[in-house]
């Protein structure tokens, strides 16, 4: 470790925080590599999943900067580019390879590495043994392999923008023969190997984390914590566990096919293929290019919901609390997260009504995909409801979860717009397309996440973050997200193909320059708010405002009785029983009831 | 780094530090002040903050609507009866959620301010009501029938048969273009396979012009085994053109879609329509011109308005530019033009004449599809 050869002595590093954690229960000798390296504590490796997910957060926003001032500004060039790029940005203009690769890389950074990785993986750790009443998760040790699994998929993704034919650049989707033949484009060469390779790491991380989620939340919850207990948090991201363990290993087995396909001769995604810069016809026949689609779409329209899910839950939980209300319609939320979940499996195709797929299957996928809606509505409404005669704090997780919760439906009612086939077949592959998914789950996921960083930060690092900045932070990103995102809609509707380098030589689009700019700054602009939020979230860690009182925001959920700075294991003896479900909010004229307090004689049912 | 690269970061830094510094000040203000008093104050300007978002956020969408909206498709009519029919199927999805977005929006920004925090109030104690939860459960069901309903009518007339009248136009898709291809005289396509491609020889889809044998290799070059293929002289007035495909107005047409290499989509925004064009797998669309290019430049006030056909697929580092044209036209200006066209053939070989070209020889239902099943058949006799 460089930090050991920096300091000499790693225990210096440690004492600072060791004295936090001496009535430990089980406390055992932990040396800075046990405890911030290979650490089997769930609390650690959702701070690792959280800390990588913000590098990878900044990597993937950086490239959207990049490639929007391209669209922007394509007739300007930034000399500056040169520097960083090299021969990507000759003459500081990004060439369509390098405006490809980075399209690429942004969609794939952001969807797996930062919204699943970064957020299932840190919520899922840091939450669920600290919300059940565990002392951590099933088998610490997956955990770990899980995380370090991640960065090695990290590495590898990372390693892939360096090599001489380019990173991937055929979009997130990778989709064959595109994504399988470097004839048909330098960026699927060994960029494309190393992507798969990447992915399948990710896809192993994944599964680890998923199947120690699952079998903690079934089988480790403290005495009293029956599952209708559990508060919304843990029904989400168990759900989202169950999501990706059944729906990774469809996507891996699709990537092997094409690694196959790739460079063992198969034919499983190729057919009828003349190349023409090397004038050869390839020797493949009879493969289907779009068995890939529906591999790779059995995942990804479950992936969307492995994004969401934590989110909603989250917010559910982050809104109850700081309307000191109970959650409206707590079965309703549960049972309309299960709909999503089997919902999710079952609505693919509508990725796919434009490829020649049977209009009869596409109408089947038009009905389950418009089925989703109802229970969104469901949840939309119960927050609504939720926050009815509250009584609300805005603090930064509140005003984050708040945004979520208009984001959601803004990009969720444009989700009705391309479920239907009818308008679809107008508005696929679009910025219509790019409107809805940046704002549905793209941004909305992420204030999930902000929400949860706000809210939990004090639990996971004993301090506060800076109040002004994360108003300047929420406010800034909140219009910011609309700014950028709304007016596309309308792009779309002009029918603008997204995935466009330039669109200056189109009769047809061209008429959105100015808007294109405006974006473009826009996007700038919340870009460097984010980095402001990276800086309180680190300056905070050490110097932010300390917590005193155990239960900062005074809620009924097991994490808020623990230590202020739980140590490995923690609670400092027994693991309290829980006697109630999650949200006693004013109830009985009380503020809150801890779940750890026993039903009174003279409490009111509900 | 350049110095303008410098100075602006130098600015991006700066406005940071000022920003955080401003951040600490208020912190330690709000440790005088009293952290209760501090708690409402802020509870109150983000509450208030709450309102001015809804009403500059429903301001700032009407403004947009009005900037951009002339800049969409809508304001035009469709150019194809699908067209139109999607058009009718985007108000009344737009009506629906248009109207859910305001209501839920308002409801959500104002009860944020109407309910924030106070002294004075405690939140209402209200866990659950089924008799709402039916509600908003059987509501937005019976809402989303009603637009499947009106989405799957559209739908399987689009998707439906084409007329069997209409006319058949083949669009393959190659990197970074277009290759139309009409069936000629005898409106039947001629066989191709794609081991026959050979640009050089001005055979850009493989057409069976002449009987063949070609050497089937595999990856390492080994020769695998042997294609016979005899020439088809359905083919040998098929017309191959680069420029634009020529429809005319109110024929209805069935493109037959097909790819060289990798996924393209053959996207006709002025239609409404779009397919992708998928190697190894033909694919098809129909629909019906209604206004010619000329028309539609006149409807649209821009005299250079044109059909244009976009990639709508990722497919390679020269996606953006791979635009195709639609040229529609009158019957007459139809015939002109066809009338000029010289077949592939004829512009392969043209020494010679085509030995009779006879359409009784073809299959009568041949198009590339079958064609290249035979072919494919053909091809495993070895």
């Amino acid at each position: 470790m460089s930090n050991d050869a920096l300091h000499g002595h790693p225990e210096v590093v440690t004492t600072h925080d060791a004295h936090h954690d001496e009535h430990h229960v089980h406390h055992h000798k932990e040396t800075f590599i046990t405890k911030y390296v290979f650490s089997q504590d769930h609390k650690m490796i959702a701070k690792q999943f959280l800390i990588t997910g913000m590098v990878w957060a900044v990597l993937g926003g950086l490239m959207s900067v990049l490639f929007r001032l391209q669209l922007g500004y394509p007739d300007q060039a930034f000399p500056w580019l040169e520097d960083i790029l090299g021969r990507w940005a000759k003459g500081g203009k990004i060439s369509a390879e390098n405006y490809y690769a980075l399209v690429t890389m942004h969609g794939t950074v952001l969807v797996f590495f930062v919204l699943t990785g970064g957020l299932s993986g840190t919520f899922a750790n840091f939450l669920i043994p600290l919300q059940i009443g565990a002392r951590d998760m099933a088998s610490p040790m997956m955990n770990m392999l899980s995380y370090w699994f991640f960065f090695g998929g990290s590495i590898v993704m990372v390693s892939s923008l360096f090599v001489q034919t380019g990173p991937f650049s055929g979009g997130w989707t990778a989709y064959p023969p595109l994504s399988a033949l470097g004839d048909a484009s330098p960026g699927s060469k060994v960029g494309m190997d190393l992507w798969i390779t990447a992915m399948a790491l990710f896809v192993v991380s994944s599964l680890l984390g998923g199947l120690n989620y699952v079998s903690t939340v079934l089988n480790m919850r403290t005495k009293g914590m029956s599952m209708t207990r559990m508060p919304l948090t843990m029904w989400a991201l168990f759900f989202t566990a169950v999501l990706g363990i059944l729906s990774f290993p469809v996507l891996l087995s699709g990537f092997i096919l094409l690694l196959f396909d790739r460079h063992g001769g198969t034919s499983f995604y190729l057919s009828d293929i003349y190349i023409a810069t090397t004038q050869q016809a390839l020797p493949n026949e009879g493969g289907s290019a779009i068995l890939f689609q529906h591999l790779f779409w059995f995942l990804g329209h479950p992936e969307v919901y492995i994004i969401l899910l934590p989110a909603m839950g989250l917010s559910s939980e982050i809104i109850s609390v700081n309307a000191r209300k109970p959650i409206f319609g707590y079965m309703a939320m549960v049972g309309s997260m299960f709909a999503i979940t089997i919902l999710a499996f079952l609505v693919w195709a509508h990725h796919m009504f434009v490829t020649g797929l049977n209009p009869f299957l596409g109408s089947v996928f038009v009905l389950l995909t418009l089925l989703i809606a109802v229970p969104s509505a469901i949840k939309v409404f119960n927050w609504l409801t939720t926050i009815w005669k509250a009584n609300i704090r805005f603090t930064p997780g509140m005003l984050f979860a708040l945004g979520f919760v208009s984001l959601f439906i803004s990009g969720g009612l444009t989700g009705i717009f391309l479920g239907n086939s009818t308008l679809d077949i107008h508005l696929h592959d679009t910025y219509f397309v790019i409107a809805h998914f940046h704002i549905v789950m793209g941004v909305s996921a992420f204030f999930g996440m902000f929400a949860g960083v706000y809210h939990w930060f004090p639990k996971m690092y004993g301090r506060f973050l800076n109040n002004t900045l994360a108003y300047i932070h929420f406010w800034v990103t909140l219009a910011g997200a609309y700014m950028i995102f709304w007016p596309m809609h309308y792009e779309g509707l002009a029918g603008m193909p997204r995935r466009y380098f330039d669109y200056s030589n189109w009769e047809s689009f061209k008429q959105f320059a100015e808007l294109n700019k405006f974006i473009s700054t826009v996007a700038i602009i919340v870009f460097a708010v984010q980095l402001l939020f990276l800086f309180n979230f680190f300056y905070s860690i050490f110097k932010g405002r300390k917590v005193t009182t155990m239960n900062p925001w005074g809620a009924t959920t097991l994490e808020w009785t623990t230590p202020i700075r739980p140590g490995h294991g923690n609670w400092v003896g027994e693991i309290p029983e829980v006697h109630r479900w999650a949200y006693d909010y004013s109830k009985d004229g009380r503020d809150f009831i801890p779940q750890t307090e026993p039903i009174g004689p003279n409490e009111s049912h509900h | 780094m350049t110095t303008t690269g410098i100075l602006l970061l130098a600015i991006l830094i700066l406005g940071f530090l000022i920003t955080f510094q401003i951040a600490k000040a208020s912190e330690y203000v709000s440790v005088l002040k009293g952290e209760k008093k501090a708690f409402e104050q802020n509870n109150r300007i983000n509450a208030f903050l709450m309102v001015v978002f809804l009403v500059l956020g429903l301001v700032g969408v009407w403004w947009c609507n009005s900037l951009l909206y002339p800049k969409t498709l809508l304001p035009h009519p469709a150019a194809s009866e699908h067209g139109k029919n999607i058009d009718t199927m985007l108000w009344i999805t737009l009506a629906i959620t248009g109207f859910v977005f305001l209501v839920t929006q308002i409801i959500l920004f104002w009860f944020a301010f109407k309910y924030q925090h106070s002294e004075k109030r405690t939140a209402f104690f209200y866990p659950h009501n089924n008799k709402l939860e039916i509600i908003w459960t059987t509501v937005p069901a019976i809402t989303l029938c009603v637009l499947v309903g009106f989405g799957l009518f559209y739908w399987f007339r689009m998707t439906g048969d084409a007329p069997s009248d209409a006319m058949q136009v083949e669009i393959t898709g190659k990197q970074f273009g277009w290759i139309y291809r009409y069936p000629g005289k005898d409106g039947v396509f001629g066989k191709k396979y794609f081991r026959n491609i050979n640009e050089a020889k001005g055979n850009q889809l493989g057409m069976l012009w002449k009987d063949t044998t070609i050497a089937k290799k595999d990856r390492d070059g080994n020769v695998a085994g042997h294609a016979v293929l005899k020439a088809d002289p359905a083919g040998f007035d098929d017309l191959v053109d680069n420029t634009a495909m020529y429809l005319v107005k109110g024929v209805a047409v069935k493109l037959i879609i097909n790819s060289r290499d990798v996924i393209h989509d053959v996207g006709l925004s002025h239609f409404r329509l779009k397919m992708d064009a998928v190697p190894g797998t033909p694919t098809t669309l129909w629909f019906t011109p209604q206004y010619t290019t000329e028309e539609m430049r006149k409807i649209t006030n821009n005299p250079k308005f044109d059909y244009e056909i976009s990639c709508d697929q990722m497919c390679g580092n020269s996606h953006y530019a791979m635009k195709g044209m639609i040229k529609v036209v009158t019957p007459e200006e139809f015939i002109l033009w066809k009338a000029k066209q010289k077949p592939a053939y004829a512009n392969a070989f043209p020494s010679e004449t085509p030995e009779a070209v006879a359409p009784a020889a073809a299959q009568p239902t041949a198009d590339s599809t079958t064609a290249k099943k035979d072919s494919a058949s053909l091809a495993s006799h070895k």
